[in-house]
């Protein structure tokens, strides 16, 4: 059975699609047969950061709309044979999409592939509220700091509430909290919050800590995802990632933290 | 997110209330000696509002024209807003006339009759008012046996609401009400989540959030948390915040907090 799997945090900036690119690259660096969608609709960037802008003919608008087939829209990955793209339109807005025409497309997608990845905008309007819908599990990217923990907080709030999987009575959504630009040197000095700090707040399962580095701007720049990086943190930081979300085993690496800033804070005991 | 503001409150308040002790049944007497008191003193009643004691002429039974006496007493700058004590009848003519019902205080003060007295008097008592509230109920001790069953205005007991539990993170934004009864929370609640309750709440996990306890104005609901970290608390409209932080002897330790008068008291669970 296909999984929807929603990438979200609330927040921009965050790293949501930089972790959707190298996220939905490693299933499919695995053998799944694997789509990431941009829910971003008026501000595209998935078909940047995976390197294909030059192919996007037609978008999931056109789709929606009824204009092109799927397959006439999804954009084979230029370096993983499983992955495909369905990129984002630039010249709408949000208000194109629709829950009926998500469910069509979610559906006919759930046929050919094994995970499909939504790359969801910032904020809890309409695109994030669609791209989180139908979620059947859902990555929360936080920042190690207290607005972005306080985003995914409220993130975490609608999809226990909105979500279809809410809505209708069903298991809820499988929640995942991911962080990103994790630095230990700065939480150590009492600059950023602590990965214990942040599952304090949010009390959800941690799959993952992603160092801060400067080659994800690098990556990003070159269109290529992060996780294809050779001797790279991050992309062992995300292969982990992908490695626990198949259900291995895998001691948490890139975390080395003392007592953190928010039992500073508050004072502790 | 933001809380509406509200344009009034229910409370109810202790205030001190003229009493005028109706020692006859005799109208003309009765305005004669008034006036003849009131000359003394001409502004010594300017607006004040006047319950009229009853008590006294309960017995007899004798109806007085209620409408003629509040009319007179307006004249003379004194306001009856209502009678306590009294006979069934007679209170049933005082509402008809306008006046409202006040539930007796505690019988005290009840002068003998005596021919050689002036049969008004005039003294202050604490009238304690019954509240009219969820949460409430109205039935105040009887102090005057003698007196037949009153048609008072008691409020009903309202039906007893289940205590809403909610066993799942109350996250930011999320806001949660529980009407006409008590709240449970068995999970986290963050920075930004709402907790109301017309009755009590109860936390049992850290409470990061806004804690609305009382919300229709009960001042007897209290508030306890097992880890006390709260942005906000709130007892029947009476709230603190917590800019400088939470006082060292709670902060995140299990506290209760509840209502004395005004003031919102903050206090370790366990000493």
């Amino acid at each position: 059975m296909a999984k929807v799997i929603v990438i979200t945090s609330g927040k921009g900036g965050v790293g949501k699609t930089t972790t959707s690119a190298s996220f939905s690259s490693g299933l499919a660096l695995r053998g799944n047969k694997t789509v990431v969608i941009d829910f971003d609709v008026g501000l595209r960037n998935l078909d940047l950061i995976m390197g294909c802008e030059r192919r996007v003919v037609y978008d999931i608008i056109n789709v929606i709309n009824g204009e092109v087939s799927l397959k006439q829209a999804l954009i084979k990955d230029k370096n993983c044979d499983n992955l495909f793209i369905l990129p984002a339109s630039q010249t709408r807005d949000k208000d194109a999409l629709n829950l009926e025409g998500v469910a069509r497309i979610l559906e006919e997608l759930k046929q050919s592939f094994d995970f499909i990845v939504c790359d969801s905008p910032a904020g809890i309007e309409s695109g994030a509220f669609m791209a989180m819908y139908f979620a059947d599990e859902a990555l929360v990217v936080t920042n190690p700091e207290v607005s972005s923990v306080r985003d995914s907080d409220r993130i975490l709030g609608i999809l226990a509430a909105k979500s279809r999987r809410a809505v209708e009575g069903l298991e809820p959504v499988r929640e995942h909290l991911l962080v990103t630009r994790y630095d230990p040197k700065r939480v150590n000095a009492g600059e950023m919050l602590s990965v214990t700090d942040i599952q304090e707040i949010l009390r959800i399962p941690l799959l993952g800590v992603i160092p801060e580095s400067e080659s994800v701007l690098k990556a990003s720049n070159s269109g290529t995802p992060a996780i294809h990086l050779d001797k790279s943190d991050v992309a062992d930081a995300y292969r982990d990632v992908v490695g626990r979300f198949m259900g291995e085993d895998l001691p948490m690496r890139f975390v080395a933290e003392k007592a953190g800033f928010l039992k500073r804070l508050l004072g502790g005991r | 997110m933001s809380i509406e503001i509200p344009a009034f409150k229910i409370k109810t308040g202790t205030l001190p209330v003229l009493q005028l002790h109706i020692l006859t049944t005799d109208m003309a007497q009765l305005k004669e000696q008034l006036a003849l008191r009131l000359k003394l003193t001409p502004d010594f009643f300017a607006s004040t509002p006047i319950a009229l004691e009853l008590s006294a002429i309960a017995e007899s039974g004798a109806g007085l024209d209620y409408a003629e006496l509040a009319a007179f007493m307006l004249e003379h700058g004194m306001c009856a807003a209502g009678v306590v004590g009294g006979s069934a009848g007679q209170r049933a003519a005082a509402v008809r006339a306008g006046l409202g019902l006040f539930t007796d205080a505690p019988a005290r003060n009840i002068p003998k009759r005596d021919a050689d007295q002036a049969p008004t008097v005039v003294h202050v008592v604490e009238l304690h008012e019954q509240p009219e509230l969820p949460g409430f109920s109205g039935g105040a001790a009887e102090n005057q046996p003698a007196d037949p069953p009153m048609a008072q205005a008691v409020a009903e007991t309202p039906p007893v609401r289940a205590t809403m539990v909610i066993d799942r993170p109350v996250r930011t934004g999320q806001r949660i009400y529980a009407e006409g009864g008590n709240l449970v929370v068995l999970a986290i609640v963050n920075a930004g989540a709402e907790l109301i309750a017309d009755g009590d709440i109860h936390v049992y996990a850290p409470m990061r959030g806004k804690a609305i306890a009382g919300a229709q104005g009960n001042e007897a609901a209290r508030i306890f948390v097992q880890g006390m970290e709260a942005e906000l608390l709130s007892i029947a409209g009476c709230f603190k915040v917590f800019e400088e932080g939470i006082p060292e002897n709670v902060r995140g330790k299990p506290a209760r907090v509840h209502l004395e008068g005004s003031r919102l008291l903050i206090l370790p669970l366990m000493h």
